[in-house]
C-alpha cells in the first residue's frame, strides 16, 4: 500500500469517525424532540429489544455452558471446582456479558437499524416526513438511539442470568458440584457495585456505540442497493471493532 | 375613464412562488444558469425539460431541501434559502409535496399514511382525524383501501394515497413531481382529474414537473420549459405548441434529435473503432 493511500485510508476513517460524533450531537439536540414520539421510542425498544431476546437468551445460555465445562477442567487440576460459580459470574458480570450482548446486539439489531434506516432514505421516506415537517432525526433516529441505550443493558442481564444457569445446569446438575457451595461462594464473591454495576455502565456505553453507528451508517448510506449492502456491513465491522477496543478502555478505567 | 381600464403593472399579479437568477452546479454540472420563473397564486404551472435538467432539483430549492448557489426564491413572501430549520418547517406545513415514487411510509397502513401529518402536527380527537382521512381518501378514490398496506398497492393507487396525504392539511401550494411516471392510461387519467379538480374546487397553486405534453396541457395554465440551465421556452400550452423554436420544436414535435442531442458527449466515432482518422497518423 502507498503512503498516499495509506493516508487517504486514515483520512476517511479519521473522517467517519469526525463525522459521526457531529452526528451524535445532532441525535442528541433531536431527543428533546423525538419525547414526543415517545410510543415510537417504546416501539424501538420493543422491537431492537424483545426481538432480540431468543438469540440472546440461547447464546446466553450456550455461552454458560461452555463456560462452566472449560473452567470445571481447569479448577479441577488446581482441586478449585467450588469456585466454579464464582469464576463464572465474575467473567460473566465483568467482561462476557456487556462483551458478547454488543456484538449479538451488533448483528441482530444494529444491522436491522441501518438497512431500515438506509432503505427509507433510497425510497424518499425520510424526505416525504421533512416535507411533511417531521424531523427524521427526532422521529426515526433518536428513537432507534435511546433504544440501544436502554435494550442492551436489559439485554446484558438475560444473557447473564442464562449463562450462569448454563453454567449451573453443566457444572451441578451434570458434573456433580454441590449445589449450595455453587451458590454461596458467587454470593461471596460477586460485588453489587465494582462487579454488577461496572458490567451494567459497559453495556449502557456500548448500547449507545453500537445504536450510533448503526444510525449513523443507515442515515449516510448512498440510496442505492449496494449502498445500503455496504452501510449494512460497515455497522457490523465498526461495532464490533469499537466495542472490543471501549471494553479495554473502560475495563482500565473501571479495574 | 380609460387608467381604471388599464391593466394592472406586473408587480401587482399576485405570485405565490417567485424565482430570481437561480444558479446551481452539481458535482461540476451546471442546473441552473439564472433561471426566473414565476408561479401564480391559484393555477397550475407546469415545468417541463428532458430528462436530467434539474426539475426535480427546482422542486428541491422551492421546498428548501436543497440550497441553490445564487439566486432569489421566494415562496408566499418568504426567501426560502434564508430559513432558519424552524420557519422551513412551519412554511411547509403549508406545502403538499407529491413524490415521484409515492415515498409511503412503508411501516403503516394507508390510512396511517394520509394521517401521519395530522398525527404529528395536531392533537385531534380520534374519530375526527378518522373522519378527515376518509374525506381526503374518498376524494381520490381509495376509501375502502384506507387498511391496505403500501406494498399492497398498485402504482397508480401507491400515488393517490401520497396525494390525499399531500392534502390532508389543505396546502396552499402543492408540488407534484413527475405525476405521471409509470402509470398506465386510466391510472394517468385518474392523476390528470385529480389535480384538475383540486386545482377547481380547492384553488390550490400547483407546481407540476412531467414530461408527458398530453397530459400537461390537459391541467396547466402556464409551462416552462427548461434545458441546459435556462428557461427556453414560457407560456400557454397552446403557445408552446405552435412555438417555432428548435427547442419547442423538438420537446412538443417528439424529435428524436435537435437542441437537445441524441447523443452523450463522446470522442470521435472513427476513432473508438479504431479506424484511422484523417489528419492524424
Amino acid at each position: 500500500m502507498s503512503g498516499a493511500r495509506r493516508s487517504s485510508v486514515a483520512g476517511d476513517a479519521l473522517a467517519q469517525i469526525g463525522a459521526c460524533g457531529l452526528f451524535l450531537l445532532q441525535i442528541l439536540a433531536a431527543v428533546p424532540g423525538s419525547l414526543r414520539h415517545f410510543r415510537e421510542t417504546v416501539r424501538q425498544v420493543w422491537f431492537v429489544g424483545a426481538m432480540s431476546l431468543v438469540i440472546i437468551m440461547t447464546c446466553g445460555l450456550f455461552v454458560g455452558m461452555v463456560l462452566g465445562l472449560q473452567l470445571y477442567y481447569v479448577l479441577s487440576i488446581f482441586g478449585g471446582t467450588a469456585a466454579l460459580g464464582t469464576v463464572v459470574s465474575l467473567s460473566l458480570y465483568r467482561e462476557l456479558g456487556p462483551v458478547v450482548t454488543a456484538l449479538l446486539f451488533a448483528g441482530r439489531a444494529g444491522t436491522s437499524m441501518t438497512a431500515e434506516i438506509g432503505l427509507m432514505r433510497a425510497t424518499d421516506q425520510l424526505s416525504a416526513m421533512e416535507m411533511m415537517a417531521v424531523d427524521p432525526l427526532a422521529y426515526v433516529v433518536a428513537p432507534r438511539f435511546l433504544a440501544g441505550l436502554v435494550a442492551l443493558p436489559l439485554l446484558t442481564c438475560v444473557f447473564n442470568a442464562l449463562g450462569i444457569f448454563g453454567a449451573h445446569l453443566v457444572g451441578v446438575s451434570w458434573l456433580g458440584l454441590d449445589n449450595g457451595m455453587f451458590w454461596s461462594n458467587m454470593t461471596a464473591s460477586v460485588d453489587v457495585w465494582k462487579d454488577v454495576i461496572n458490567g451494567v455502565w459497559k453495556s449502557v456505553a456500548f448500547g449507545g456505540v453500537v445504536a450510533l453507528i448503526a444510525v449513523f451508517q443507515g442515515y449516510t448510506a448512498p440510496p442505492t442497493s449496494e449502498g445500503v449492502a455496504y452501510a449494512t456491513t460497515r455497522t457490523v465491522v465498526s461495532s464490533s471493532i469499537v466495542v472490543l477496543a471501549l471494553d479495554f478502555v473502560m475495563t482500565a478505567f473501571l479495574m | 375613464m380609460p387608467e381604471l381600464l388599464a391593466t394592472p403593472p406586473a408587480a401587482a399579479i399576485d405570485h405565490h412562488v417567485e424565482v430570481r437568477g437561480l444558479a446551481t452546479v452539481l458535482g461540476g454540472k451546471t442546473i441552473f444558469d439564472g433561471v426566473d420563473i414565476d408561479i401564480p397564486r391559484g393555477q397550475v404551472t407546469a415545468i417541463m425539460g428532458p430528462s436530467g435538467c434539474g426539475k426535480t432539483t427546482l422542486l428541491r430549492h422551492l421546498t428548501g431541501q436543497r440550497r441553490p448557489d445564487a439566486g432569489s426564491i421566494r415562496v408566499d413572501g418568504h426567501e426560502v434559502p434564508r430559513l432558519s430549520r424552524q420557519a422551513l418547517f412551519e412554511l411547509r406545513e403549508k406545502i403538499g409535496y407529491l413524490f415521484q415514487n409515492s415515498a409511503l411510509l412503508t411501516d403503516f397502513s394507508v390510512f396511517e399514511n394520509v394521517a401521519f401529518p395530522l398525527r404529528q402536527h395536531l392533537r385531534l380527537p380520534e374519530a375526527l382525524v378518522r373522519n378527515i382521512v376518509l374525506t381526503k381518501l374518498q376524494a381520490v378514490g381509495l376509501r375502502g383501501a384506507a387498511a391496505l398496506m403500501p406494498d399492497e398497492l398498485s402504482g397508480g393507487m401507491a400515488r393517490r394515497v401520497a396525494l390525499a396525504r399531500a392534502i390532508i392539511r389543505d396546502p396552499a401550494l402543492i408540488l407534484y413531481d413527475e405525476p405521471f411516471v409509470g402509470l398506465d392510461p386510466v391510472a394517468l387519467n385518474q392523476i390528470v382529474k385529480l389535480i384538475r379538480t383540486l386545482k377547481n374546487t380547492l384553488g390550490l397553486t400547483s407546481i407540476l414537473v412531467a414530461h408527458e405534453f398530453s397530459a400537461v396541457s390537459r391541467v396547466a395554465d402556464h409551462v416552462y420549459l427548461l434545458a441546459g440551465g435556462k428557461i427556453v421556452a414560457h407560456g400557454t400550452p397552446a403557445e408552446l405548441a405552435r412555438g417555432d423554436s428548435p427547442w419547442t420544436r423538438q420537446f412538443f414535435g417528439g424529435e428524436a434529435d435537435g437542441p437537445v442531442p441524441f447523443h452523450y458527449p463522446a470522442r470521435d466515432y472513427a476513432a473508438d473503432l479504431g479506424f484511422p482518422v484523417a489528419g492524424r497518423p
